[in-house]
């Protein structure tokens, strides 16, 4: 059986998590901004996986349930935020809802 | 026997809980004085049951201690809450109880109506809750909680009446008066009371007193720690220098005058000088300053008294002076006599104050005996029991204050000096004066007052205790007759064993004969009656013949009138001195400039880093993220390139 290599794992993560990060950093949109943290969230769920599976330990594998435990309440808090925002501000783009400025 | 003396605390406040804390919504009058009697009545029933327990004991056994709990216990400084009960304790307990029985049902016809009602009585059964644990205390920090509870109660109650003047003032301040001027006694209590626990390494009066006896006389810190005692009564007991807001307390109701500023709160230094007569007696020079001092009071105070206006400020001057004696007897190391001295004039004082109460009661407030006149027709009951009091406080025989009085002088002449003794005499002399010249002008001659005032006699709550008081001040002396007189003296050989051991400290030669005694004391029954009858005669037939005399006298006159301008003095060398420091150094300087200066300077300089950070804050999501990851890649780097 054919296996792939450790690096190629850890080489797609890592384009993944830069995607992610770009995509924060340049999106306007709440929500895509949002699919970015995720996307980044389980770029980081892949490397775990691929080390566990590469060192033959499971703790790799039960810290990314944990990570996605987390990234669901994380995704229904955040969407909940930006529906309330949408509400009030009848918009969801990021460079205009800045209320805290001083 | 023990669960009588903790019920005698008790109850009082429990009294002082009660209406204090249910009393707004009763608004039956009857119900609330009735509770804050009986708190009261109770104790004093307990207390003279535990008299005749006493009295049925050895002479040397009449004395216990009842513990309570353990108060403090910090290193080698272990306080039990726990009471005295002895010969004098209890003297002290059935004044306090008594008078002060009589002083709460008096208070029930005297305030009726007053907004403060239930107030006033929570007050008076808290001053008695803390007089008691003044007076049973087993230790000098339980004395000292209840010398302090009692200055609280001064003070509530001398501004009970708030929005009242008083004077050029308002009844605050006079009550502030009290109690900043009692704090500088209070000063030397605590610093006495430290060099106590220093040398003696306890509070407790039997360790401390024990220990005291095998010190020598005139040993130095004995003398200091007098002096700083001494220092404590002046306060409180309104002796030279700190008197003077005495005469200022009488903004309080009258009652609150006849029980804290006559028969018991001001009498709680003369006690304080009894408790520890073991100290005192190892000072000789303690003891002259005090006989000094309070013979200068005494008769200062008497003077001003002849001149006063106001029906209560004469007998605050009266007390103060009446305070002098009692020290006088302490200066002289007669215990015995001062504590006889301050039972028959809580008697006949407390009687004189409830009786100018009802007279003021019945003239609607006025207080200038100017203004009275004749009143012995209309205020029978009370112009009866005032001239009892009086005659008493003057001194006339078979009255209490005449033993009391002629013990004082006595001993002044025997153990003092004929000074001390001429001066007192003198002073005797004045006493009978004024009280007899506050007779003739609110009693006596024409009246000076509109016929549509219409005087009243008081209701019977306010007389019954009256007749009782005069019938105390009357017969109180019989316990205390002299041996030179044929009594056998029972106050003094009751009271004997306490001061046993302060008394082996004096060395009193004994060497008068009865002669000079009888001699003496015919000269001051003859100065009290020459007194009377002069001012009698002055101030009903002669008045034309006084106004020439004030007029011809004016220097003098205008002396007395404004109190030797003590207060003055005090304001321009003191008072004026310290609050114009404090406004310009501790309240300009310190407080706005150092504390308030600190803080503002604190906020001012956290402003002025908050104006150059807050430009990070730009609102705009991708910058705060962007700087976020940066930061990431840049710790990361550290950590790899390291």
């Amino acid at each position: 059986m054919l296996t792939v290599p450790l690096n190629y794992y850890l080489a797609l993560s890592a384009i993944l998590f830069s995607i992610g990060v770009i995509g924060v950093l340049t999106r306007r949109n709440a929500i895509i901004v949002f699919m970015s943290i995720e996307l980044m969230l389980n770029s980081v769920n892949l490397t775990l996986v691929a080390f566990s599976s590469f060192l033959g330990d499971s703790t790799g594998q039960v810290f990314v349930f944990f990570v996605m435990a987390v990234a669901a309440a994380e995704a229904a808090v955040g969407l909940s935020i930006i529906i309330a925002l949408f509400r009030n501000k009848v918009t969801v783009n990021i460079d205009e809802i800045n209320l805290m400025r001083w | 026997m023990d669960n009588y003396v903790f019920l005698i605390i008790l109850f009082p406040l429990i009294g002082f809980l009660f209406n204090g804390l249910f009393g707004h919504k009763i608004k039956n009058e009857k119900i609330i004085g009735s509770i804050g009697s009986l708190a009261v009545g109770i104790p004093f029933i307990l207390s003279v049951i535990i008299l005749f327990e006493l009295i049925s004991l050895k002479p040397e056994d009449r004395k216990y201690i009842v513990e309570l709990f353990s108060w403090l216990n910090v290193g080698t400084l272990n306080i039990k809450f726990s009471y005295l009960v002895d010969q004098l304790s209890i003297i002290m307990t059935l004044v306090v109880t008594g008078v002060g029985f009589l002083i709460h049902v008096y208070s029930i016809g005297y305030m009726h109506g007053d907004k403060g009602f239930f107030r006033f009585f929570s007050y008076l059964n808290l001053f008695i809750f803390a007089m008691l644990n003044l007076v049973l205390a087993d230790n000098f920090l339980v004395l000292f909680l209840g010398w302090e509870g009692v200055g609280l109660c001064s003070y509530l109650l001398i501004g009970f009446w708030y929005d009242r003047k008083f004077e050029k003032m308002t009844t605050t301040d006079a009550a502030k008066k009290a109690f900043i001027v009692n704090r500088i006694g209070d000063f030397g209590f605590l610093i006495a009371m430290f060099l106590i626990f220093l040398n003696f390494q306890s509070l407790n009066f039997d360790t401390v007193f024990s220990k005291a006896e095998t010190w020598n006389i005139g040993n130095p810190t004995i003398t200091i720690i007098t002096l700083l005692l001494f220092l404590a009564c002046t306060g409180k007991s309104a002796q030279i220098p700190l008197y003077v807001w005495l005469p200022d307390a009488m903004a309080g109701p009258t009652p609150v005058s006849a029980l804290i500023h006559a028969a018991t709160m001001v009498t709680a230094g003369v006690y304080l000088v009894a408790r520890s007569s073991v100290l005192f007696a190892l000072s000789p020079f303690t003891l002259e300053l005090i006989a000094i001092v309070a013979i200068l009071t005494a008769f200062m105070a008497a003077t001003i008294g002849l001149v006063q206006n106001d029906i209560k400020k004469i007998l605050a001057y009266s007390t103060v002076s009446q305070l002098g004696f009692m020290f006088l007897a302490l200066g002289v190391g007669s215990f015995v006599a001062a504590i006889f001295h301050l039972m028959t004039h809580a008697f006949f004082k407390a009687c004189l104050f409830l009786g100018a109460g009802s007279v003021i009661h019945a003239m609607h407030e006025e207080q200038n005996i100017q203004k009275y006149g004749a009143l012995q027709l209309n205020l029978k009951t009370t112009y009866l029991t005032f001239l009892i009091s009086a005659l008493a406080i003057s001194g006339i025989p078979p009255l209490s204050g005449f033993f009391s009085k002629d013990e004082i002088l006595w001993k002044a002449f025997s153990n003092g000096s004929f000074l001390l003794w001429f001066l007192a005499a003198i002073t005797a002399f004045f006493t009978a004066f004024y009280m007899f010249r506050l007779v003739s002008l609110t009693f006596w001659g024409k009246q000076r007052w509109d016929s549509n005032v219409k005087p009243h006699e008081s209701p019977r709550t306010m007389t019954v205790p009256l007749i009782v008081l005069s019938f105390l001040a009357f017969v109180g002396g019989f316990i205390g007759i002299p041996q030179s007189l044929g009594g056998n003296n029972i106050f003094e050989k009751f009271l004997e064993p306490v001061f046993v051991k302060a008394n082996s400290k004096f060395s009193f030669t004994m060497a008068h004969s009865h002669l000079t005694e009888y001699l003496l004391m015919i000269i001051s029954v003859l100065l009290a009656i020459f007194g009377m009858l002069l001012s009698s005669n002055l101030f009903i037939k002669k008045r034309a013949y006084v106004w020439s005399l004030k007029k011809r006298f004016s220097n003098i006159y205008n002396l007395l009138l404004n109190k030797y301008y003590v207060d003055e003095i005090y304001n321009i060398s003191i008072v004026n001195p310290l609050v114009n420091s404090s406004r310009i150094l501790f309240w300009k300087i310190v407080d706005n400039g150092i504390v308030d200066g600190l803080v503002n300077g604190i906020a001012r300089l956290i402003e002025i880093f908050g104006n150059i950070f807050r430009r990070l804050q730009t609102g705009v999501i991708e910058s705060y993220a962007a700087i976020f990851i940066s930061g990431i890649i840049f710790i990361l780097f550290w950590i790899l390139l390291r």
